[in-house]
């Protein structure tokens, strides 16, 4: 009986490791061409000098002054969508859980509704509006921080939610209220801390995706990484298929990040609760 | 309502403790729907005194409370702390302590700074802060786990540090919500004793909600029995218990057997006895007109008897009590209180006699 078990045991992790060796090779075998091709030399050599340019910022500015303006205008998307994406909707999902529980369906439809809707037809719609944000605010990259925020909706709120099903939050807040804590306090003291792992998942999303995004940009006549990324394919291929590159590193340590914040949380409560 | 809203000097305050405050609930009325859940609620708090609230689930215990807490608005009346109108005041500004009947500790922070948060609010020194949770901590017995997070401490550690948080704010007045039901039955016993114990050492006026009339009859100066939104009795717990002002209050609180009978000119006649009636306002005017009296199991006697009329059914041992099922010939059913030290003489079948004491009792209606 224990021998058939065994047994069991070493074919189901075989089959597991099979899997995950499969599974490895299939995303990182264009990864690694991706790398093999930023490094090809003249006459079949090999070098670094893409990548060193990659990392001087001062040299790649000068060299590639659209790709440089990219890269700046999508980290300053990066940090104002977050700060909107949460500044918008932490209060308000924390105010419709504990005043408004008849709205939460409502709103749930309402943040999740990018999700149906195709980026092309999101900037047919969005194409007027920003006509307005142009005349008012200018032509800045950094308006693409509006629809970026509606784009991360689905996510954030998906990631916050879970995070305040996890605690008993009209408790919370009305022992601390008892206690003689404003709204602002309740939310910046008792509630944020109880979701941080929830909100910097929702920060990971909101960075992956908006660095990822071309579509939007590209059709609003902004300019991003994607948008440098897609220029630069057209003189030079390598640095183009480095930036791609370390984007999509950048990404996926990200998500790593993500999952070891909340794996590192679930580990920490079962060793506390043991 | 027939029970008294009027003052009594709180027993429990102790000479030196600190008192509490006169706490008002006036003609308070709450509706959710089509339901009311407070019509016309009066009550008055004594300084220092500890009432309880009981009552069936709905019957607005919570409702009144969460109203007095700044948590729940009512449609109408008013709620008085020592005579100052406070009904439009916001929660936070109310200076009122509350334990949760869940368990309500912010888990990102420690037992000692739980304890600290009400104090951090209002500006306190960092010494002066740590020395008041600290203090409070050893006042609830936990001074121990001071630095235990909640998820590391029981359900009762949780509920302690919960009135130490409370308390620690010195606040007019403590707010209990069923605090002990999510307890088992031994912690929910100590910890029961514990609240009195330190209410009355810190003297502060407190309401108490709970659906067990144990806990209420043990720890309350007085205890209010709510139903329908409104009091249907208030006195102290003897009272409560033996004088039920009606057949709600007597049904509720206790248990009570529901005997058939007769009235006649303020009395009842049940099983050959004669028994006063605690509201004869109640009695219908008809004598023939058939009745229920609700007579406890304690006001039962019950003698193993050959020539007795009825028959032991049941007896189930209750550690220091016992209770005896006894069928009588027309089938009803007596339940009697008797020590356990004679529950050998009432084996299943055992012929019995049964007395009833000539305490008064209610009527169902």
């Amino acid at each position: 009986m224990a021998g058939v078990t065994r047994r069991r045991a070493r074919r189901q992790r075989a089959f597991r490791w099979t899997i995950v060796t499969l599974l490895g090779i299939f995303f990182l075998l264009p990864l690694v061409a991706m790398l093999e091709f930023t490094t090809r030399g003249p006459n079949g050599t090999y070098t670094l000098e893409t990548w060193k340019l990659l990392v001087d910022w001062g040299q790649l500015g000068e060299t590639y002054p659209d790709l440089a303006t990219g890269v700046a205008n999508s980290f300053g998307q990066v940090l104002l969508t977050v700060a909107l994406t949460l500044l918008l909707l932490v209060p308000t999902v924390v105010w419709v859980r504990l005043r408004l529980p008849r709205l939460r369906r409502v709103v749930e439809f309402l943040c999740l509704l990018p999700l149906t809707i195709p980026a092309i037809v999101l900037v047919v719609g969005l194409a007027p509006v920003y006509a307005w944000v142009t005349y008012f605010l200018g032509g800045s990259a950094l308006t693409l921080t509006f629809a970026y925020t509606i784009l991360v909706l689905p996510y954030a709120y998906r990631s916050i939610d879970a995070g305040l099903s996890a605690i008993n939050v009209r408790t919370l807040a009305e022992a601390s209220r008892s206690l003689g804590a404003s709204w602002a306090t309740v939310i910046w003291r008792v509630v944020l801390p109880n979701i941080r792992s929830a909100v910097l998942s929702a920060a990971f999303l909101t960075v992956a995706l908006v660095l990822g995004e071309f579509t939007i940009a590209s059709l609003l006549n902004r300019s991003n990484l994607q948008v440098a990324v897609n220029l630069l394919g057209k003189s030079s291929a390598t640095m183009s298929v480095a930036v791609s590159l370390t984007a999509l590193v950048l990404a996926f340590v990200l998500l790593m990040l993500l999952s070891l914040v909340g794996g590192g949380r679930r580990r920490t409560s079962l060793k506390e609760t043991r | 309502m027939t029970g008294t809203t009027s003052v009594a000097a709180a027993p429990g305050a102790r000479d030196g403790a600190r008192q509490g405050v006169t706490v008002r609930l006036e003609s308070l009325h709450r509706r959710f729907g089509n339901t009311s859940a407070l019509d016309g609620l009066d009550l008055e708090l004594a300084p220092g005194e500890l009432v309880a609230l009981l009552g069936p689930s709905g019957c607005g215990k919570t409702t009144a409370l969460r109203v007095l807490a700044g948590l729940e608005e009512a449609d109408s009346g008013r709620v008085l702390v020592d005579g100052e109108d406070i009904t439009n005041r916001p929660v936070n500004r109310r200076d009122m302590g509350m334990v949760f009947q869940a368990y309500s500790l912010f888990p990102h922070l420690t037992a000692q700074e739980n304890v600290e948060f009400g104090l951090r609010l209002r500006g306190r020194p960092a010494a002066a802060r740590r020395e008041r949770a600290g203090n409070m901590l050893e006042l609830v017995g936990i001074g121990a786990h001071a630095d235990k997070y909640p998820h590391q401490l029981s359900g009762g550690q949780q509920q302690r540090v919960a009135l130490a948080r409370a308390l620690a704010i010195q606040p007019r007045v403590l707010l209990l919500d069923e605090p002990l039901s999510a307890l088992d039955a031994k912690v929910r016993v100590q910890l029961r004793d514990e609240i009195r114990r330190i209410q009355i050492e810190v003297g502060t006026t407190t309401l108490f909600v709970t659906h067990d009339q144990e806990e209420a009859l043990a720890v309350a100066d007085r205890v209010g029995v709510m139903r329908g939104g409104r009091l249907e009795q208030l006195g102290p717990p003897a009272e409560i218990y033996l004088r039920p002002a009606s057949a709600f209050v007597a049904d509720f609180v206790g248990l009570s057997n529901r005997l058939p009978g007769r009235v006649d000119a303020g009395t009842v006649e049940v099983l050959g006895a004669t028994l006063p009636l605690v509201e004869p306002a109640d009695a219908p005017s008809d004598p023939s007109v058939p009745v229920t009296a609700l007579v406890r199991p304690e006001a039962v006697d019950v003698v193993a008897d050959p020539d007795g009329s009825g028959r032991v059914l049941a007896a189930s041992f209750l550690g220091p009590i016992s209770r005896v099922t006894v069928a009588m010939p027309d089938e009803t059913l007596v339940v009697a209180q008797v020590s356990s030290s004679r529950l050998a003489d009432f084996a299943p079948g055992t012929p019995v006699r049964i007395t009833l004491h000539p305490s008064p009792v209610a009527l169902s209606r």
